[in-house]
């Protein structure tokens, strides 16, 4: 069972992964991630992590698509053209992939000791993550919510219409 | 049927998945020239190395693995929002979204 759900959403990451790269309006690369995020989330549940495959719908497939394709509708964003630096940068992204993709696999193949993965492993409570996360690395957790509330800040700042130089145009 | 359903997948297969979900992640940041799609493509390797994080955290019963991923992804919400904040300033500015024309630091 571990396998054919591996296999099936395996296969969904791969197919949005891809499509993603060969649509060329922005709208349905966005909608290819969202297809990656969600069948990542089934892998973490099968990894396990309860907790993470929920957040991952939630926070990834949730709140940052949403305001991807917002942002996508919001400046009308079109097809994009194929211009020289596009040839340029083909040519010199694809051997790079290959060989980033050749030492990473050669790594993890050669990696001795790796075990297996089956739905028999039992999952990590969210309890269990709680705990660890509000005691030892309470400090960690709050500091990141510092540094969201200066992102939603420097967002607003950056986003914000400036009101005199459009009175102007 | 009774073996394909106690079937075990090699952690292995779970890394190159990331590994390869990496590199397409590497591939669209080069090759795509809308700079919205860049930015999605950035956010693919960001899952592509959540997926690796969780699958450690798996092998070894270490919670603190998936409690990293779990500050990835606030890192990432707050790094999409500033990025597309900045995207919508730059539409702003320059009225186009190719990469290619958005090569100045100053306007």
């Amino acid at each position: 069972m571990h396998l054919i759900l591996f296999v099936v959403f395996a296969g969904f990451c791969l197919a949005g992964a891809i499509n993603l790269l060969l649509q060329s309006h922005p709208i349905n690369s966005a909608l290819s991630l969202i297809v990656v995020m969600t069948s990542l989330a089934v892998l973490y549940l099968l990894l396990g992590a309860e907790f993470l495959a929920i957040a991952q719908v939630i926070v990834y497939a949730g709140a940052i698509m949403v305001l991807f394709t917002f942002v996508v509708m919001l400046l009308n964003a079109g097809r994009e053209e194929r211009t020289m630096g596009s040839r340029t940068w083909r040519a010199v992204g694809f051997p790079a992939v290959v060989v980033i993709l050749g030492v990473l696999a050669t790594v993890i193949l050669r990696a001795q000791g790796l075990g297996v993965a089956g739905l028999q492993d039992g999952i990590t409570s969210t309890e269990d993550l709680s705990r660890v996360l509000f005691t030892e690395l309470l400090l960690p957790f709050e500091v990141t919510s510092v540094l969201i509330l200066i992102a939603i800040l420097g967002a607003v700042a950056m986003a914000r219409h400036d009101g005199e130089r459009t009175h102007g145009q | 049927m009774n073996s394909l359903l106690t079937q075990e997948v090699p952690v292995s297969w779970y890394l190159i998945l990331s590994a390869v979900l990496f590199s397409l992640g590497v591939l669209g940041f080069l090759i795509k020239r809308n700079l919205i799609t860049v930015f999605m493509s950035i956010e693919l390797m960001l899952n592509a190395v959540n997926l690796s994080f969780v699958t450690f955290a798996h092998e070894w019963h270490a919670v603190k693995g998936q409690i990293f991923v779990f500050f990835v992804m606030m890192v990432a919400a707050a790094e999409a929002a500033v990025g597309l904040a900045i995207i919508i300033a730059v539409f702003r500015a320059r009225a186009t979204l190719a990469v290619d024309r958005i090569d100045l630091m100053k306007l």
